[in-house]
């Protein structure tokens, strides 16, 4: 295993990312967990787990996320710089990056030298984020694993109009007790979330759709997406640590 | 309302002796609270010095405001919306109240939620502008921070900002039960044709009668005359500030512009006005002068779009300043300096007929791209900041549109940030300043 040079913690809403990379920005360590409201603890003991784990210590920290100013000894940036560097690293060239996270839909403009060219974000509520999905799936009952098998089981999407998290909630309920199946209303969620990713995107889409973020890891919703925004989009390998890496590549 | 002598002493004393006097003892407190012990933080303000004309411009307002609260039962007291040919009135003697300055004020002293709730409960929704629901919110009250508004003898709106101003401006009609003066200035597509001039026109026309009616006096050519030049001199003495700013560094902020724009639009067309631009006008060429900079260190130079988030300015102008990035030009201070070039003395009423037809808000979306354009050339801006404003839809219309070409055409890095002019519930800080200083950070 080679050499760890930097730390990223990715403080998110939903999940806290912890990556060691080494001198090529490739992850030689990395834990996930959920976000305890204690931040500056929790980042510290995430930190010291992977110097431990690598055998190390005192490496330089970068923080990104929500919480990324309460990480000790780390530099700050936002997740859209980290987003797009770490991106950037993994794939090494311009695109257009949606980052899917618990709170945050993001929609960034990677230029040719890796820099942020432009940004969009959703606007100041849950509507179009993991958040979203993960409130009407589990008031279905349908488990995280289950959702991509379930959505292609659908021979039609249920349409669901709302995309405010509370109202949907009880729009879907409604669906429900109107007897539409389940695979369908889900399948609908799907595409009314895609939408409003791609009307976030805009009309202007230069180079490869890349995604990132935990909500990349729902196959169901990477076909959404692409259907929506009629291109392939591909998904970035460990999609929910692309904010760390990036993290931490920003002080090496 | 019937107009008493006793009433009026107390107008003008309020006016020219307690105004200036009740300023003079806070700035007096200030200093005192100054020369204290132990007061940190100063060397490391990101922000230049603070300008000296501040400190006139709050006895400017508070003299205005504290005059206000004696005002009615004085002389006749007029409400206009800041797009409104105030030049009409003045030599009728009105006392002309802004609600929508009223509202920012109260926005800065952070009562909106308060005043909004009352209105909500009357049924207004809370989709409403954050200036109507404030002002409406205040007049149910009676509650504001300038101690008392006066009420009013005849209310006066212009269409040229919004249509909001109409309904608005009706319920103020119902609740006071006076006149109400509705300045019709149908939309501009390029140049306002020779029909809608005629029409607004015909309309000014009519607003000097109904003017005179309530005032009980009528308007001398040779007064009206003398207030327009003094209007036209004021817009470009304002125009002159603002443009201090091409220089680098800018030697104010474009969020100081915000406050100090208070006089050109609630004292428009009178001497203090003037006054006081001219000595602002002074210090900032003084500063141009001696490389003094409205922050301490300005790297990247940045232009504004639409009205202030006025409960935040502070806020935001800090996490730029601190990060070297200054708004050196803003379309909205803009606004008011370039209707002053259509003003003309020689004709009153048909240069005012061209002036509040062909303002920022009523003119189509290639007009406002002409002025964003411009605006980033003469001010030799890095990026732009597009403020999606909740509470002014006509101002937010059309901003991706903006957005996009501003990028391309310029290549300058642009944001789109939501937030609202007034109400604190319609923005949400974290998300906010999340987006500004990943946006900063695309500049590296």
């Amino acid at each position: 295993m080679s050499r760890a040079v930097a730390i990223g913690v990715d403080v998110g809403s939903t999940t806290c990312k912890g990556v060691a990379i080494d001198a090529d920005g490739a992850i030689v360590a990395h834990r996930v967990e959920p976000t305890h409201p204690r931040i500056e603890e929790q980042t510290t003991r995430v930190v010291a787990a992977l110097e431990q784990e690598l055998g190390t210590s005192g490496l330089p920290v970068g923080s990104t996320g929500y919480g990324r100013k309460r990480v000790a000894r780390a530099r700050a940036l936002t997740e859209i710089t980290c987003h797009a560097r770490g991106a950037y690293k993994l794939v090494g060239t311009a695109g257009v990056l949606v980052d899917m996270g618990g709170q945050d839909t993001k929609v960034i403009r990677i230029g040719k030298g890796g820099d942020v060219a432009d940004f969009a974000m959703n606007d100041k509520c849950a509507a179009g984020t993991g958040r979203f999905l993960e409130v009407i799936l589990g008031r279905l009952q349908v488990r995280f694993e289950d959702v991509a098998a379930l959505v292609k089981s659908a021979t039609r999407a249920v349409p669901v109009s709302s995309t405010c998290t509370v109202f949907a909630e009880s729009e879907v309920i409604s669906l429900v007790a109107q007897g539409e199946p389940l695979e369908g209303i889900v399948r609908g969620l799907h595409q009314s979330l895609a939408s409003r990713v791609a009307a976030l995107a805009g009309r202007e889409l230069d180079g490869e759709v890349l995604m990132s973020g935990g909500v990349a890891l729902n196959a169901a919703m990477v076909d959404a997406l692409a259907s929506a925004l009629r291109r392939p989009v591909r998904v970035l390998p460990t999609p929910q640590l692309v904010g760390a890496i990036g993290a931490a590549l920003s002080v090496v | 309302m019937s107009r008493s002598i006793g009433r009026r002493i107390e107008f003008e004393v309020a006016g020219r002796v307690v105004g200036p006097a009740l300023a003079a003892f806070e700035r007096a407190k200030k200093l005192a609270r100054r020369r204290g012990p132990g007061r940190p933080g100063k060397k490391s303000s990101p922000f230049g010095p603070p300008l000296e004309a501040t400190r006139k411009l709050k006895e400017l307002m508070t003299t205005h405001y504290l005059a206000g609260r004696y005002a009615d039962g004085a002389v006749p007291v007029a409400w206009v919306t800041s797009g409104f040919p105030v030049e009409i009135l003045r030599p009728l003697g009105y006392h002309a109240v802004y609600p929508e300055n009223h509202a920012a004020l109260c926005s800065v002293q952070r009562v909106v939620p308060e005043l909004s709730d009352a209105v909500e409960k009357e049924g207004y929704a809370r989709d409403l502008c954050s200036y109507a629901r404030t002002d409406l919110g205040s007049v149910l009250t009676g509650k504001t921070p300038v101690g008392r508004l006066p009420k009013p003898d005849l209310l006066c709106c212009c269409t040229n900002i919004c249509q909001t101003v109409l309904y608005w401006y009706r319920a103020l009609a119902a609740h006071f039960g006076v006149p109400l003066f509705v300045l019709d200035t149908p939309y501009v597509y390029g140049q306002a044709p020779g029909h809608h001039r005629t029409y607004v026109r015909a309309q000014l026309e009519e607003l000097v009668g109904i003017a005179e009616r309530v005032a009980g006096k009528r308007v001398e050519p040779d007064e009206l005359e003398a207030v327009v030049r003094v209007a036209r001199d004021g817009t470009r003495l304002w125009g002159e500030c603002l443009a201090q700013s091409r220089a680098r560094p800018a030697p104010w902020t474009g969020f100081d512009g915000f406050f100090h724009i208070a006089p050109i639009v609630t004292l428009r067309g009178t001497e203090a006005c003037n006054a006081y631009y001219r000595m602002l006008r002074d210090e900032l060429a003084h500063r141009v002068a001696r490389g003094v900079g409205g922050i301490r260190d300005e790297r990247h130079r940045l232009l504004w779009d639409n009205l202030p988030v006025w409960f935040d300015v502070r806020g935001m102008s800090t996490l730029l300043a601190e990060r070297g990035f200054n708004f050196v030009c803003t379309s909205y201070t803009n606004a008011w300096a370039e209707a002053g070039s259509r003003i003309d003395p020689a004709d009153p009423i048909g240069s005012a007929v061209l002036a509040y037809t062909h303002i920022i808000l009523n003119q189509d979306l290639p007009n406002r791209l002409d002025i964003l354009r411009r605006l980033s050339r003469d001010y030799s801006v890095d990026g732009a900041v597009l403020h999606s404003d909740r509470s002014c839809k006509p101002y937010s219309i059309g901003q991706i549109d903006l957005k996009q070409r501003l990028a391309r055409e310029l290549d300058i890095k642009v944001l789109v940030l939501e937030a609202d002019h007034g109400d604190p519930r319609a923005y949400s800080v974290e998300q906010g300043e999340g987006r500004l200083t990943a946006f900063m950070e695309s500049f590296a």
